[in-house]
């Protein structure tokens, strides 16, 4: 069995078989796994790379019932991870070894929307689409976006801050979270927010959205609802290359435009994606655009019109509009299927994160295939091209001797390669466990100090997701970078596959 | 461990007939390799490794997955379940209770098929797991008793018929009296009260004569068509049996239902008695093959899906292969044929709103989502309604509501919510076992019927009454 590849208090306790019934009849006797078999089905996120079976897991149904799980974990002090639909992309939902996974799956209440003020408070287990399905037949909608959103919940939204293809014009989940009900890492409860964004004092709504499930679990969630724009207009352009895609981008923005959305798919995730949902995308481009403009319709039309020119001007060989919202939905479909397709092209994949000033683009772009090259593997590209997040999807083969480590190098040289640009190693899917290692290629030490001083004021032992985002010597070796084989591995008393 | 000897080895458990009293044994083409096993798995086509590979752990298949739906548990979930599979064939993980309870407890509805955009063709994975189960998990006592009552009941229409017409089964084939020597009584009854709310009253129906061996083509002949009888069908559907042979008949068709025609197996292959499955594979091949037609139509979605699959189910018998590649080639579901051959015969009005159901086994399992509703579409003044959350199973599947009453029930009541949110005046889907188990829970009111009644219906111009007098009359807007 694999142990921790993380740094936990050395005090930390165990679930012995007591504390497990102790949990049983806290809950009740089917809300907790602890049997190996099930275990093993929690070992990781959607990033299979890393992997770590935990001790039990825990189902709560309330926020006392959480309450109780952590109240359990901060008496014994052992680790806990929580988890909403395992589809974090950064390994943020690792398990710890010994520890606990409070899974929220369960929690998928909707309470009765505040139509007139635009507000409505969910439970984190219910899915970022079913807060815009529930909110439909008034007009109003959930603006953040990630292409998992028919999957992923608005709890692991929170906790990486998540955005989405139209987070360019309308920002990330932090925009959109007016408050929130929070289990701190002590089982105390606590409200943070209000009727609005701004508050006085600290923002400590702001703190905890993005801090990936280190600081608190959210329990209680109220959003901000969106009116539906009046007008939508999509549109796929093809590139002969990504420059000349990348060119029409900046092109776009220059003119004072503010799409919903800009996005780029190259080649091969194109073909990926024309395999999956069949959206149309033509599969003998280098590129194609996806761009979107919404708001009054005169002003979208307007906007629209000058995009196509723009595109046209640098390069672009075919134009496709959306003659309705079915062919809309369905080019959206294509590509927020990107990353699930990658099964059709590959079996095993890691996914970045970068991101880069926009007319960095190019370059990053030739760069990347040249490491691809180097490393023997094959990297498709898929972004948010407006705000020059990237996700390069590192394409291996785990049965493939050494392929899972040359790709895993591959995936890290990339993230790092986009600081080096000016940029960061992580857009809106999070650190995690994967990007740990390379946070002090970003921030001087100081920095770190400075956060984990605040993650210290919210969880003083460690105990709530231990070993991510902060690097530690244990899962970096001394210097961070990539990966190389830690001496703990080559004896063979832990494992990271 | 106790999971230990509760394991039959590997070399007893293949093969075994699983006690159907006309299931064959395997050829010699279907023996596994010697060797060692694959994990929990013997040799005899243990779960694919490529296929499992396909799966990248995206998660796109958790929300329509029924039973992640209910219990919010991941290891019940497509993505869980694969991810067992992996663990299972590495020898990481034991075949025990957990193990197997989490095969059963899928529906098989093949929703996640068609949510998954790495194409992880989950269908087939787990119809090879569930055979792997069968041989190599002993199941409990109470547990075999009663899935050997069901397979020596449903698929044997003079048993079925004589059950459900002479009363419950539960006091008249003295299973009571079975169980409670047993002592297994008290696990069992909420399966055996499943079982009894599921049949419909037998004698509010009329007991259809069989199907005539030959109904010509109404005019020239377009095709020839062999029927599919079906077992529970023929019972309990026996009226749209009928219907469709008409409906073909009118259409241009001339309709063969051969007399050896018996069980296609379906039940038997979703819930992995192989041998069982195969053994009525061969036997309908061989009926359809007496009879020469170039298609092969059936009424039963969940039926249907399992004949397509014939090639593969008879891939290692030397005899049959080819033939039953070639039979599944054949296979088409009514709505898929009818839609194909376009109408000749003219419809007349048939005013309602109905509901139209999407049986997993026909739009999940075989992609017929369109034709049912174009079918539909030639009826003059029919509106039909798409059911919210149409990808969910309402909790038929198969055998799955007599051994999984529990979660079944919930999804049937769910199912019917949303059902009733559209307000028709019918219901229509075209699976014997969804019309059962939607009916369980349905308000009284509103009528159930096969797609092909109400083109019948259409056609002939009788009157359905869909709407009463008293109902709803602004509906037909």
């Amino acid at each position: 069995m694999s142990a921790q590849l993380v740094d936990v208090d050395h005090q930390a306790g165990v679930v012995t078989d007591e504390l497990a019934e102790e949990l049983r009849r806290r809950l009740t006797p089917d809300r907790i796994i602890t049997d190996e078999t099930r275990l093993r089905t929690f070992e990781c996120d959607a990033i299979t790379g890393y992997r770590v079976v935990p001790a039990l897991v825990a189902f709560p149904e309330t926020t006392e019932e959480v309450a109780a799980v952590v109240g359990v974990c901060a008496r014994e002090h052992i680790p806990y991870v929580a988890r909403g639909a395992g589809t974090g992309l950064s390994g943020g939902a690792l398990p710890v070894a010994e520890g606990i996974v409070i899974s929220l799956a369960r929690m998928r209440k909707v309470l009765p929307p505040d139509v007139d003020n635009q507000r409505m408070t969910v439970e984190p287990g219910v899915t970022n689409a079913d807060i815009s399905k529930a909110v439909a037949a008034h007009d109003l909608y959930f603006a953040p976006d990630p292409s998992s959103q028919i999957v992923c919940t608005i709890g692991g939204n929170i906790a990486e801050n998540s955005g989405g293809a139209h987070c360019l014009k309308y920002g990330f989940t932090t925009n959109h979270v007016y408050a929130m009900t929070l289990v701190l890492p002590d089982a105390s409860v606590v409200t943070v927010g209000g009727d609005g964004i701004e508050q006085c004092g600290p923002d400590l709504r702001g703190a905890v959205i993005g801090s990936e499930g280190t600081l608190a679990i959210a329990t209680s969630i109220t959003v901000r609802l969106l009116r539906k724009p009046e007008d939508v207009q999509t549109m796929v352009a093809d590139f002969p290359s990504a420059a000349q895609a990348g060119e029409a981008v900046s092109g776009i923005i220059a003119a004072g435009i503010v799409p919903a959305a800009v996005e780029m798919l190259d080649e091969l995730a194109i073909e990926a994606c024309e395999a999956a949902v069949h959206a149309g995308y033509s599969l003998d481009t280098a590129a194609a655009l996806v761009v979107e403009i919404d708001g009054p319709a005169a002003q979208c039309e307007e906007d629209f019109d000058r995009v196509q020119e723009i595109c046209q001007e640098a390069g672009s060989t075919h134009v496709r509009v959306a003659a309705d919202a079915g062919e809309r939905m369905l080019i959206w479909k294509g590509r927020k299927a990107a990353f699930a397709a990658m099964g059709r092209i590959s079996p095993d994949y890691f996914v970045q994160d970068g991101v880069i000033p926009r007319t960095k683009l190019g370059e990053v772009l030739a760069r990347m295939e040249e490491m691809a090259s180097e490393a023997g593997l094959r990297v498709a590209n898929v972004f948010h091209a407006g705000d020059g997040n990237l996700h390069p999807l590192v394409l291996y083969n785990a049965a493939t001797e050494g392929e899972s480590e040359r790709g895993e190098e591959l995936s890290t040289a990339i993230a790092e390669l986009c600081v080096e640009m000016g940029g960061s190693i992580t857009g809106e899917h999070g650190v995690g466990t994967d990007k740990a290692c390379s946070m002090p290629k970003m921030f001087s030490e100081d920095d770190l100090e400075v956060m984990k001083r605040l993650r210290a004021a919210f969880d003083p032992t460690g105990i709530s997701n231990p070993g991510k985002i902060f690097p530690t010597p244990r899962l970096c070796g001394e210097k961070p970078g990539p990966y190389r084989e830690h001496p703990l591995e080559a004896s063979g008393q832990i494992e990271r596959m | 461990m106790p999971q230990e000897t509760a394991r039959r080895s590997e070399d007893t458990g293949r093969g075994d007939t699983d006690g159907g009293d006309d299931s064959g044994a395997m050829t010699a083409g279907m023996q596994a390799e010697q060797g060692p096993v694959a994990g929990v798995f013997d040799l005899l086509h243990p779960p694919s490794g490529e296929l499992i590979d396909d799966c990248v752990h995206c998660g796109f298949c958790l929300p329509t997955c029924p039973t992640y739906l209910l219990e919010g548990i991941e290891t019940n979930s497509p993505r869980g379940r694969i991810y067992l599979m992996k663990a299972g064939k590495a020898g990481e993980v034991e075949m025990d209770e957990e193990f197997v309870g989490n095969f059963d407890a899928c529906l098989g509805c093949m929703a996640c098929v068609t949510a998954c955009p790495s194409g992880v063709k989950y269908d087939q994975l787990i119809e090879a797991v569930r055979p792997q189960i069968e041989r190599n998990w002993e199941r409990t006592r109470a547990d075999k008793l009663f899935r050997t009552m069901i397979f020596s009941l449903f698929p044997y229409p003079s048993r079925l018929r004589a059950a459900a017409f002479f009363g419950t089964l539960y006091q008249r084939l003295g299973l009571h009296r079975l169980l409670d020597a047993t002592g297994l009584l008290e696990r069992l009854p909420a399966r055996l009260r499943a079982m009894e709310a599921l049949l419909p009253d037998l004698s509010m129906r009329s007991v259809v004569a069989r199907q005539p061996a030959f109904t010509p083509a109404v005019g020239p002949s377009r095709r020839r068509v062999g029927i599919l009888s079906g077992c529970v069908q023929r019972v309990f559907f026996g009226d749209v049996n009928a219907a469709a042979t008409r409906v073909l008949a009118a259409e241009g068709c001339d309709v063969v239902a051969p007399r050896s025609q018996q069980c296609c197996g379906a039940l038997s292959s979703h819930a992995g008695r192989e041998p069982e499955a195969i053994a009525r594979a061969r036997n309908l091949i061989d009926a359809f093959e007496s009879v020469e037609v170039d298609t092969v139509v059936v009424t039963v979605a969940g039926c249907g899906s399992s004949m397509k699959e014939y090639g593969v189910l008879l891939r290692d018998d030397p005899d049959y292969a080819d033939r039953a590649a070639d039979f599944s080639a054949k296979v088409r579901d009514i709505s898929e044929l009818l839609d194909e051959l376009g109408s000749v015969a003219p419809r007349h009005p048939v005013p309602g709103r109905v509901a139209y159901h999407d049986a997993c086994h026909l739009g999940h399992a075989q992609g017929i989502t369109a034709q049912p509703r174009a079918v539909l579409a030639t009826i003059p003044e029919l509106r039909v309604l798409d059911i919210p959350e149409a990808e969910i199973c309402c909790g038929s599947a198969g055998i799955y509501n007599l051994v999984q009453p529990e979660p079944a029930e919930r999804l049937g009541r769910r199912k019917v919510e949303h059902i009733e949110e559209t307000r028709p005046d019918a219901v229509v889907t075209s699976n014997a076992g969804c019309l059962l188990q939607i009916r369980r829970y349905l308000d009284a009111g509103v009528p159930l019927f096969h797609p092909v009644q109400l083109l019948d219906a259409s056609i002939r111009g009788t009157d359905l009454s869909l709407i009463s007098a008293d109902q709803n009359p602004s509906s037909t807007t």
